[in-house]
């Protein structure tokens, strides 16, 4: 059963086999650290850039239009900020070229809070993701997924953002969230790809057997089934989201979750159909709420889905604060908690139109 | 017309060596056809044939050069072109079409650049390895790196041409192509070129550089420079050749600055019209071109008509192209094949 770190990295180890992944880089992607959530342990493509985040997204986007197929990394989504145009012109690329130059990239990179990252280790990017026409999206949710959509994120011939949450990066996978082809003993999965903390320069991975897993993109998954009340979310959320409709389960209240996985393309269909099962609506994702991808949904729904609804669609998301403070009572005070999610399901199924 | 650079390119070892007649007069017939299209293209922004217009007249000595030394090929084993939105005649001079300029300045979805979707001089050939121009400065040079390291991966003469302003080389991008391409034991193979044109719109390089040379930047990363006068197109032709043949087989970075004239402003938004105090390099190699019996005035005036009739008529067939449709701007949000990796050398 590996963590997501694990399963990202056995994703980018089976690209490099058998995807065409010719260059893993980035700031301290390279031996011997292999990226500082080891993401690109042992992986034989990788390398270290300068500090220079422009010119990893740059140097992406020159390799893939020269025949070439990258996966680089921003070290934290928190310092991709500085990116935005170059991530503008990647997305644009094939579009204003009219159909010459595609660019098959992958660019990943840590988002999220839950690690006392204070403000510049907490940033969600995923609002700003989805402003970025021309990038598909991916954001897993656990360990499966994770490898799942990276294997298709590199067999994409587009851009895609690979957004790693991470507060899961070394959350151990869920019975049925197994990588098919690694080991069932976390131990000796373990002791095949994870590098000994003193002497590594002689060292290699043992790659398990690993087996192909393309989640497409654009596909949610139901996390949880249920008939009362539809949650929308993605990432973190997803754990927090199911634990809050577990409780509320206790009281005989039944809670729908769905994780989107892919925020673009998304999966409109899936939220569609359980909404009009449910007749309710709840968005949650951690990034600051103004500008909202949730706001996107609400809008879509309360234009599309209006008279089936049976309560106002609501939106819990990141207060809209310039950084999420060190202190633990100011990061509970600005981003979705459990107490706060399930309140807020209670409330919506109460809800009497 | 490429095959008498060939014979050139072989026949010519020293910098000094005089170019041959055809080669000079190849260059004028590229500059002039380059100053008459970009002519027309002005006209056709101020009579309301186009939004906007932006382009390199006064910078044909140099472009033009550059555009007949390139390795013109698609894949790494030739050189990639990251240029800018004063190189029409790079691309001129590497055999593009001009009426395809017309057809983007008119924005017509037959524009093979972009389909109508962008400005003129955004020229975009996926089949030459000329890299979609855009409108933000200096972001070619975060791009540059990444072509130039497929090239060494690659092996061959391939290698990465990035061209800018003066003012641009104020963004972080400059820094990062010098950093990249001369990272130790990593050199990468990438001709890096300022066209200095002494203004960032209405702004004085004066006002805002202290450094005493663009291309002394490049000496802290031990990149070989060259400052070349860009409005000479014999000393145009002989220094980039020069730094072009070092690339090659070095496969090292080369920094040339060269200096050049802009001589209808930054853009339509600032009116666009004649400058006259600066270099006219097409008048000047026209004199040289008379005093040395390889043309003369006649004949380089029925020329200038000739090319001039050409376009005119061009644009009045191009009139007639239809605009992109409403639908079409959904299409190519998406590929759905990998065609950059089936490039010959490519991944898949």
């Amino acid at each position: 059963m590996a963590t997501m770190v694990q399963a990202i990295r056995m994703a980018l180890h089976v690209g490099e086999e058998r995807l065409g992944v010719t260059d893993i880089f980035g700031e301290d992607v390279g031996a011997p650290l292999g990226g500082v959530f080891t993401a690109t342990q042992g992986l034989k493509t990788t390398w270290n850039s300068p500090l220079d985040e422009r010119g990893i997204i740059g140097a992406a986007m020159g390799l893939a239009m020269a025949g070439q197929k990258p996966v680089c990394e921003i070290q934290f989504c928190d310092y991709a900020f500085n990116t935005i145009d170059l991530l503008k012109l990647a997305g644009g690329m094939y579009w204003s070229s009219n159909g010459q130059f595609n660019l098959p990239m992958v660019m990943m990179t840590p988002v999220g809070s839950g690690i006392h990252g204070s403000l510049y280790h907490s940033h969600s990017f995923d609002a700003q993701a989805t402003r970025t026409p021309g990038w598909k999206i991916v954001i897993p949710s656990n360990p499966r997924d994770a490898y799942g959509l990276m294997l298709s994120a590199i067999a994409d011939p587009n851009p895609v953002m690979f957004l790693a949450p991470k507060a899961l990066l070394r959350a151990k996978a869920l019975p049925g969230e197994e990588i098919p082809g690694e080991p069932s003993d976390e131990r000796a999965l373990n002791k095949m790809i994870d590098a000994p903390l003193a002497d590594r320069a002689n060292w290699t991975p043992q790659w398990p057997a690993l087996e192909d897993l393309f989640i497409p993109l654009g596909k949610a998954r139901t996390a949880r089934e249920g008939t009362q009340l539809t949650v929308v979310t993605y990432a973190r959320m997803v754990q927090v989201c199911s634990k809050a409709a577990d409780e509320l389960a206790k009281d005989g209240i039944s809670v729908e979750v769905i994780d989107l996985r892919s925020l673009h393309p998304y999966d409109w269909d899936a939220i569609k159909a359980s909404v009009k099962k449910t007749n309710r609506l709840l968005c949650v994702n951690e990034d600051t709420e103004i500008t909202n991808f949730g706001e996107h949904l609400i809008r879509r729904a309360a234009e599309e889905l209006f008279y089936e609804l049976h309560a106002p669609p609501k939106l819990l998301a990141g207060a809209h604060l310039p950084g999420i403070g060190l202190a633990d009572n100011l990061e509970i005070a600005s981003v979705p908690q459990l107490n706060g999610i399930t309140e807020a399901m209670r409330t919506l199924v109460r809800h009497q139109p | 017309m490429r095959a008498v650079i060939a014979t050139e390119a072989k026949s010519e070892n020293g910098t000094s060596a005089q170019l041959s007649p055809e080669l000079l007069l190849q260059i004028h017939d590229h500059m002039l056809m380059t100053r008459v299209l970009e002519e027309r293209l002005i006209r056709m922004q101020k009579q309301g044939d186009g939004y906007f217009w932006i382009g390199g007249p006064g910078e044909e000595a140099f472009n033009i050069p550059l555009g007949l030394l390139v390795d013109r090929g698609l894949g790494p084993a030739h050189d990639y072109l990251h240029l800018h939105y004063r190189s029409t005649g790079t691309a001129i001079a590497m055999g593009a079409d001009p009426v395809d300029a017309i057809r983007q300045m008119k924005n017509v979805a037959s524009d093979p650049f972009s389909g109508g979707r962008n400005f003129a001089a955004h020229t975009a050939i996926f089949d030459w390895n000329l890299v979609p121009i855009s409108s933000p400065i200096e972001v070619q040079f975060s791009m540059a790196p990444g072509t130039a390291m497929a090239q060494k991966r690659h092996g061959g003469r391939g290698i990465t041409i990035v061209q800018g302003g003066d003012a641009g080389t104020a963004e972080g991008d400059f820094a990062t192509c010098l950093i990249w391409s001369s990272r130790p034991k990593q050199e990468l193979p990438v001709l890096m070129i300022v066209t200095n044109n002494q203004y960032g719109i209405s702004t004085p390089a004066a006002t805002q550089h202290g450094e005493k040379l663009i291309a002394d930047r490049a000496n802290a990363f031990g990149i070989q420079t060259a400052l070349i006068d860009g409005n000479d197109p014999e000393a145009s032709y002989r220094g980039l050749k020069k730094a072009m043949d070092y690339v090659r087989t070095e496969r090292k970075p080369f920094l040339v600055e060269a200096r050049v004239s802009r001589l209808h402003g930054h853009s339509s938004s600032s009116g666009a019209n004649f400058v006259e105090d600066e270099v006219d390099c097409l008048r000047t190699f026209q004199k040289k071109l008379e005093e040395r019996g390889l043309s003369t005035r006649a004949k380089m005036d029925e020329q200038r008509e000739r090319y001039t009739q050409h376009l005119l008529d061009a644009l009045k067939k191009v009139r007639e192209e239809a605009p992109p449709t409403p639908e079409s701007a959904f299409d190519h949000v998406f590929a759905t094949t990998n065609k950059a990796g089936q490039v010959p050398g490519g991944v898949r």
